[in-house]
């Protein structure tokens, strides 16, 4: 177990590190920041003198090792617009965005169990059609069109709620709607396909033929094992969800970094941005590790492998 | 083993005929009792002979010049609304005074374009990635297996932005940008139907046999990914028509005035209080294409999951 | 309810229907098993035997029908019973154990947990109660260190413990009848032997009536009191276990019989017998003797026999359309008897 978790957490830290040089590469290659510090009315001069100052005129391997040495210590350096520290800049907005996606992965969790739970328990049946709908519509629905369309019909036709901004938590509500739909489809069909694996296996004839009440059968013999898999894919989504909050946040104008990425890239403030993109990433990464972690731990045969 | 066989009692045999319809017959079967593959093709072929004939439609003049402005007529209204509706426009007009309707035919042409040559770039890279991970093992297979979680660490959607705005914003960029990241579904789910196809005992067989490797895996491991295969390239085709439309909304996709869909979001964006259709349309038809696709894959998985069987 | 029986069944039939039609997987069995006494069900794969047992639990797939003339256990009719009443004898009058020990239990809880769980359920809620009895039983289906398996997970445990595990289980309740479906059909030849032992010794101890389901029949020689051989979903052979291996009448039995080799008798280099062809389909009405068509005997009036069975003595039965004498001298002249 613990060698599994060391050979996995190295090779977790290996991929945030090509990660970040990719998109480092990636955005120093292309585009010429001195330009962007420098503002419009720069002349040649200062921009030649900014970029001496601020080491572009070196190889850009050279400019990623003493990024990524500075990253490590946890400076992300300044924002060329802002010219406010990074981190500062981040950690002041990083709670909204993970309370929307904590708030829309639980969303998706408590719409899609039951559902799946309750579809896999009637194949077929009415209950089973109704969520296998829901699911093929929601997978369709585009979330940034989903989220205006919410706009329009609950914040201006009925003015139920609150459309911008992210004081109150009803603020919130339809952010949290808007991205934990679309998790849905997948998690609902991973519990359904689990829970009839699950419910046709050997154990759950075992479970009945012991007499056990059908909800001791369903609760703790069926959902337990079901649920293993679902749990890994909400980690997952979760990761993704992070993503999806820089549509979510800029059309509700919540202020979080998913926000701060849009705007940062409007204005090619490449710190920022590098530093954004390094955080999605070591969540993905560490959501994925725990999740295959906590798989292990779950289900006792996976850390015997 | 002697020659009695159960079909030689006439009764019986009947049984089994009853019980194993032809191969042919059992799809024939599936395909029709599969409504949602029905209803999705039905819709995907509409959308497609739509997009494909808009030249011949303007042409002969059923729907108008996308780019045509008229500032004299901006912001009508579709044909339910009674009021500022004008009979030329059936769908309205958006905020320069273009034909909404043609826009939107217009616009089905552009998701169409990306989502098949995402799909056919994503799906080439994922193939090779996962087909020789599969069936190489070992190394390669770790070393494939890296660059998937890699692929999987980078959040897709905010380095596509980031790379449109170091290569600039254009059609093609977002093509390859989407291209090169929508791979990574390809690149798992053929790696794991490589590996148990090379378990196969014919696929071992042919090893023995001394065939070639390249032969091994077009002639015996492709035929055996290829239904997954298409399965994936519907899902994926989807994701990427999503992607595009999101991109565009946010200003960093296809740039004006070309007609995509989720650009014509964007511009109605600033109109949606007073008119909503404007968001309404584009982002309907959005999600017919995205529903049709969804659904023609699913169908397309269930009935090849049954020839499978 | 007559003398000490337990069980007593008639005419049980299964039909489950398919896209095909209606699937007759047993079609009309009958028996009776008494208190401390075995009752071995004999068949090839997909003659109906596990579904036989199934029916009897009530666990049949929800599609399946069951109907029958007769089912009491326990002098009780248990045909019209409901789940909640069914489950209510499940476990603790009627127990089952399984064919499969690697996938019978529960991967995601203890040894300990499974085992407890059954007599908290049906018994008494008192923790320790319940963990003494399993540490009890534990010991009884010769598991050493039984207090420390109790937190072991199933995937530590190989095969055989596993089914000594489900035997355990099954017992935990003190239930008059077991079922036992192929239960060791999964294991290894050596371990066969033992938890077969141990199967006909706790019988012996708990005075319980058991069903054994195999397609061995050098189980069935060891441990049954009746037996009763399938065919296709019907019974085409029953009676005392003696007579049966002395005196097998039906053209399958005896075929079955050839299958074993015996040693000192069987010649070195000589052939072991088989019964040639495979168990028809059951889809639709079906008429005649099912065995016709892989029959050396059969006939045109194969094709329409009734299916009642020929009754000798001492309940020994067969349903055939020879007479007990050309039976007799059929398997003698294949060489059996």
């Amino acid at each position: 177990m613990l060698v599994y978790a060391l050979k996995r957490t190295f090779v977790a830290f290996l991929i945030l590190i090509v990660v970040s040089g990719l998109t480092f590469s990636l955005s120093h290659l292309s585009t010429d920041p001195a330009l962007t510090i420098g503002g419009e009315n720069a002349s040649d001069e200062d921009i030649e003198a900014i970029r001496i100052l601020y080491g572009f005129d070196r190889p850009v391997y050279e400019q990623y090792f003493s990024w990524l040495g500075r990253a490590l210590q946890g400076d992300f350096g300044e924002s060329y617009h802002y010219k406010a520290p990074v981190v500062e800049m981040i950690s002041g907005r990083i709670g909204t965005t993970m309370t929307l996606g904590v708030a829309a992965i639980l969303f998706a969790l408590i719409v899609s169990i039951p559902l799946g739970t309750v579809a896999a328990m009637r194949p077929n049946s009415l209950i089973d059609r109704f969520a296998l709908l829901i699911a093929v519509l929601g997978q369709a629905l585009p979330t940034f069109w989903f989220a205006l369309m919410m706009i329009i019909v609950f914040g201006v036709w009925w003015r139920w709620l609150p459309i911008s901004g992210n004081t109150t938590w009803a603020h919130f509500v339809m952010p949290t709607i808007a991205l934990g739909y679309y998790a849905t489809p997948a998690l609902m069909r991973l519990t359904r396909a689990g829970m009839i694996e699950v419910l046709a296996s050997d154990y759950i004839r075992t479970a009945r033929a012991k007499g056990l009440s059908p909800t001791s059968i369903l609760f703790k013999h069926a959902l337990r094992n079901a649920i293993i898999p679902v749990v890994a894919l909400a980690a997952v989504w979760f990761g993704f969800m992070l993503g999806g909050s820089i549509v979510i946040e800029t059309i509700f104008n919540l202020k979080g970094i998913g926000w701060l990425s849009y705007d940062a890239l409007l204005r090619s403030d490449l710190p920022v941005v590098q530093a954004i993109v390094l955080i999605f990433a070591s969540f993905y990464v560490v959501l994925t590790l725990s999740a295959d972690l906590l798989n292990a731990y779950l289900d006792p045969r996976i850390s015997v492998r | 083993m002697t020659d009695a066989s159960p079909s030689s009692q006439p009764s019986l045999r009947i049984a089994e005929e009853i019980l194993e319809p032809s191969p042919m017959a059992k799809l024939r079967r599936r395909i029709f009792k599969n409504y949602s593959f029905l209803i999705g093709a039905f819709i995907l072929v509409l959308i497609v002979s739509i997009a494909l004939l808009a030249p011949v439609l303007e042409a002969s003049g059923w729907i108008q010049d996308p780019y045509a402005q008229d500032l004299s007529k901006r912001l009508n209204n579709p044909f339910w609304h009674e009021k500022k509706f004008d009979a030329d426009h059936i769908l309205g007009t958006d905020k320069v005074g273009r034909d909404y309707l043609s826009r939107l035919v217009y616009g089905a042409q552009i998701s169409l374009l990306i989502g098949f040559s995402t799909m056919i770039i994503s799906g080439f890279i994922g193939t090779v990635l996962g087909v020789s991970a599969g069936y190489f093992g070992g190394r390669i297979d770790m070393v494939v297996n890296f660059i998937i979680n890699t692929r999987l660490a980078m959040p897709v959607f905010l380095v596509a932005m980031a790379a449109v705005v170091a290569f600039g914003a254009s059609l093609l960029v977002v093509i390859m940008v989407l291209g090169l990241f929508l791979w990574d579904r390809f690149a798992v789910v053929m790696r794991s139907i490589t590996m148990q196809a090379r378990d196969l005992d014919y696929v071992k067989a042919a090893r023995a046999l001394g065939c070639s490797t390249p032969y091994i895996i077009v002639r015996e491991i492709f035929p055996n990914v290829l239904s997954s295969l298409t399965v994936v390239a519907t899902v994926e085709m989807a994701n990427a028509i999503l992607l595009e439309a999101a991109l565009s909304f946010l200003g960093f996709g296809v740039q004006a005035p070309t007609p995509s869909w989720g650009l014509m979001l964007n511009e109605g964006r600033e109109y949606m209080f007073f008119s909503a259709w404007l968001l309404a349309l584009p982002g309907g038809c959005l999600f017919l294409l995205v529903l049709a696709i969804n659904l023609f894959g699913d169908g397309l998985r269930d009935v090849a999951l049954e020839r499978e069987r | 309810m007559s003398g000490d029986n337990i069980l007593e069944v008639q005419n049980l039939k299964v039909d489950i229907p398919v896209t095909a039609g209606m699937l007759h997987p047993v079609r009309g069995v009958s028996f009776t098993v008494a208190r401390g006494e075995t009752l071995c069900i004999v068949g090839e794969s997909g003659c109906g035997k596990s579904l036989t047992s199934l029916a009897l639990m009530g666990l049949l797939p929800k599609t399946a029908i069951r109907t029958a003339d007769r089912m009491d256990f326990l002098g009780q009719d248990i045909r019209d019973f409901k789940e909640r009443r069914m489950a209510a004898l499940r476990g603790v009058k009627m127990a089952m154990i399984f064919q499969e020990p690697m996938t019978s239990l529960n991967p995601a809880y203890t040894i300990g947990n499974q085992l407890m769980e059954v007599y908290r359920r049906h018994i008494s809620k008192n923790g320790s109660e319940a963990r003494a009895r399993a540490i009890f039983l534990l010991e009884k289906v010769g598991i050493s260190a039984a207090a420390s398996r109790l937190s072991q997970y199933p995937h530590q445990l190989s095969g055989g413990l596993r089914q000594r595990v489900m035997i355990a289980m099954s017992l935990m309740c003190g239930p008059d009848l077991i079922i036992a479906d192929e239960p060791t059909t999964a294991l290894d030849v050596t371990i066969q032997a033992q938890i077969l032992h141990l199967l006909a010794e706790l019988q012996d101890e708990f005075e319980m009536g058991m069903i054994l389901i195999t397609h061995d029949l050098g189980v069935v020689a060891r441990v049954a009191d009746q037996v009763q051989v399938m065919y296709a979903g019907t019974t085409v052979e029953e009676g005392p276990c003696q007579a049966v291996f002395d005196n097998p009448l039906h053209p399958y039995t005896a075929g079955l019989l050839r299958c074993i080799p015996v040693p000192g008798k069987a010649k070195r280099g000589s052939k072991l017998g088989s019964v040639p062809g495979i168990v028809p389909n059951l889809v639709g009405d079906l008429q005649g003797c099912m065995f016709r068509n892989r029959c050396a005997h059969a006939s045109s009036i194969c094709e329409t026999l009734s299916g009642e069975p020929t009754r000798i003595d001492d309940g020994h039965a067969f349903t055939c359309r020879l007479t007990p004498e050309e039976a007799a001298k059929t398997a003698a002249v294949q060489g059996v008897a």
